[in-house]
């Protein structure tokens, strides 16, 4: 038995790997499912990120809440949130989790703490103020994480909200997945900064940038933040540099990107793969192992797209319920 | 016990005794106390028109002055409702949706439905409307259609400090978002009310005048130009109706459609713009629901489609006005006016 060199024990490890693979085996076989026109409206999908959800997710538990993204079916995998109600949602079916209402897009579980992927950009950071806040009447040592894109960092809900959580000494975090990418816009034309560090320091924030590919850089990093935000210590900010392996949303061409960069990224930084070699060299785990995984999430994603397909689609009864709790 | 107390000092009633019963209960804002991290006062405005003045003593820690982040703030109070807390944000001007408009429309509004059903936002926006203060374009607007346009949002406008204080009570109660609107030409109004607490239900339109003739629908400070219209009318043997609609977002159109059955004529008056207006609902749907009973074409008098002016002259001109609303009476009641 080798001798463990990583900052979590082996059935952690597993459970971290288990995560990511879910993530990616749920978004790459959407981006299949989605070519066959089965799936209605706007699907972006988080394959190659998974790093940095698993990563956070990995220190939080249901009392703490988190606001996601339009690419949020990662967050929403991470968070606990049931596989098979979510493909059902992305199907538009009655027993999705939002009982068909949402749609990827929308996708919660307030149970889990998930408080949403979201359509509007930059709009989690001032939920999670409200989530941090709540936490803080409350007393329990919850704390809140809200993640936005290098594009939604220039909304100025996120900026007036970090310092809104300075001010207030709210136990939340700001993640910015930066991969690169507003949509087709290039961060470098997007944002001023060349670090978001420097724009967490401008509102008094301690701020990290880290590697998003790697897994274990995530995850000692909001660690630290994770901890800090609990003991009353405030908010700050981590910067994820991260890599999309598909387009902004499914049907994107990406033409904006340069020739052979999936295909690079994909042989070179893909973060499951790394997470997997570097654990397998020291014999913590074993391919085989991993390969047991592998095996039991694909299984898992099977039953989930043809559960979902085979689900009941809302009824007309539906399209008047849930507006008002009562009205 | 029923006391004669002032519009604003029922709103302050309202939520020192919601405060009081529910710990979740806790008010975000700029200025609400007022001071904050200042030399002088910590506790010097109580609110821009000191609604909220003398709450933080009763309360402290449970009122938070904010900065000018409008949806930062909206939104941490949307946030906070989501996750079990009953937040009463206050806008200060309705006017200053502008910047927050997402949290409310796109966030608040939708989580419910969006989420199958699986949330709920208790939470309260309060926030000044209304012209007549001489506060020009950007502080005076009657933006209330806005807020009725969007399903998943309750919208309140009461005229009086006794439905003031009821129905603030409801709203904070209420398990969906409300946008309280409080006319700031009515924070002097006295009226009598009772020191303990008491809510009144969403939806129930009140019939403040009886009569046969004609029924003028309004709500906000226009109902008091519509009680002061019909006292008019009354000198011409033409006997109005008067009812105050009190909430908006749900509306209550059976009491106005039953009132309509009977009088056969409809006035509806509105301070906001005229166009897809409250206004233009209100008739359109008693034409659609109760065209047998109309004898006569129903009327809008309403602000003209244009801001809100400045000068206290063009000001005046812009609210809807008693005589105006005589006037719309006595073109469909076929009656000349009394001098």
């Amino acid at each position: 038995m080798s001798s463990n060199p990583f900052p979590l024990a082996k059935a952690e490890l597993l459970q971290a790997y288990r995560t990511m693979r879910t993530i990616r085996e749920f978004e790459e076989r959407l981006h299949v499912e989605f070519a066959k026109g089965d799936i209605p409206g706007f699907v972006h999908l988080y394959a190659g990120e998974e790093a940095c959800a698993t990563g956070i997710m990995m220190h939080l538990t249901d009392i703490d809440r988190i606001a996601s993204t339009h690419r949020g079916h990662g967050h929403c995998i991470a968070k606990g949130v049931d596989v098979h109600s979510m493909m059902a949602e992305i199907y538009g079916k009655e027993t999705g989790s939002c009982r068909g209402k949402g749609g990827s897009m929308h996708i919660a579980d307030l149970s889990k703490g998930m408080m949403g992927a979201n359509g509007i950009l930059g709009a989690g950071a001032p939920l999670i103020c409200g989530a941090g806040l709540a936490a803080k009447f409350r007393g329990d040592g919850g704390v809140g994480v809200t993640f936005f894109g290098d594009g939604a960092s220039n909304q100025g809900t996120v900026l007036e909200s970090m310092n809104l959580a300075a001010i207030w000494n709210l136990p939340v975090i700001f993640v910015v997945e930066n991969n690169g990418y507003a949509e087709s816009t290039s961060v470098d034309y997007a944002t001023a900064v060349d670090s978001y560090v420097d724009r967490a320091s401008g509102f008094g924030l301690p701020g990290v940038t880290v590697d998003g590919t790697d897994f274990f850089a995530v995850y000692e990093a909001a660690g630290e933040m994770i901890k800090r935000a609990r003991q009353g210590g405030g908010p700050s900010l981590l910067e994820c540099k991260m890599i999309r392996f598909f387009g902004h949303f499914e049907g994107d061409a990406q033409t904006y990107k340069a020739k052979g960069e999936n295909e690079l990224n994909r042989a070179t930084r893909d973060c499951l793969k790394m997470f997997a070699q570097r654990i397998t060299h020291t014999g913590v785990i074993t391919a085989a192992e991993f390969a047991v995984i592998d095996r039991e999430v694909a299984s898992l994603i099977d039953d989930a797209v043809s559960t979902a397909k085979g689900a009941p689609l809302p009824t007309t009864r539906d399209l008047l319920t849930d507006v008002y709790v009562s009205y | 016990m029923a006391r004669n107390i002032s519009f604003k000092q029922a709103i302050n009633e309202a939520l020192d005794l919601e405060m009081r019963r529910d710990p979740t209960v806790i008010i975000l804002g700029e200025d609400i106390v007022g001071g904050a991290g200042s030399p002088g006062e910590t506790d010097a405005w109580g609110g821009v028109l000191g609604v909220t003045k003398g709450l933080n003593a009763k309360h402290g820690g449970r009122l938070l002055d904010t900065p000018l982040s409008e949806s930062a703030y909206i939104g941490a109070a949307i946030g906070a409702a989501a996750c079990g807390m009953r937040p009463v944000a206050e806008l200060m001007f309705l006017d200053f949706m502008g910047v927050c408009f997402d949290q409310i429309l796109n966030q608040a509004a939708k989580f419910k439905y969006m989420f199958g059903g699986k949330a709920k936002t208790p939470v309260v926006i309060r926030a000044m409307i209304g012209a007549g203060f001489r506060a020009a374009a950007q502080h005076s607007q009657m933006l209330t259609p806005i807020f009725t346009h969007v399903p998943g949002l309750k919208v309140v406008c009461p005229s009086n400090a006794y439905d003031a204080k009821g129905l603030l009570i409801q709203s904070i109660r209420d398990d969906d978002p409300v946008i309280f609107c409080e006319h700031k030409n009515l924070y002097a109004l006295e009226a009598d009310v009772p020191a303990e607490s008491y809510a009144i239900p969403f939806g129930e339109a009140n019939v403040v005048r009886d009569g046969k003739d004609v029924t003028i629908v309004s709500y906000g400070l226009t109902l008091h130009r519509a009680l002061e219209a019909a006292e008019r009318l009354a000198k011409s043997r033409v006997e109005a109706e008067v009812i105050d609609l009190r909430t908006l977002s749900p509306i209550d159109l059976d009491t106005v459609i039953e009132s309509i059955e009977k009088t056969g004529r409809l006035v509806m008056v509105d301070e906001a713009n005229p166009r897809c207006s409250i206004a233009a609902d209100v008739v359109a749907t008693v034409t659609q629901n109760a065209f047998e009973a109309l004898k006569a074409a129903p009327q809008m008098v309403t602000a003209p489609h244009t801001p809100v002016p400045f000068s206290p002259v063009l000001e005046d001109l812009y609210i809807p006005s008693a005589d105006g609303i005589a006037a719309a009476v006595s073109k469909i009641t076929k009656t000349a006016l009394a001098a």
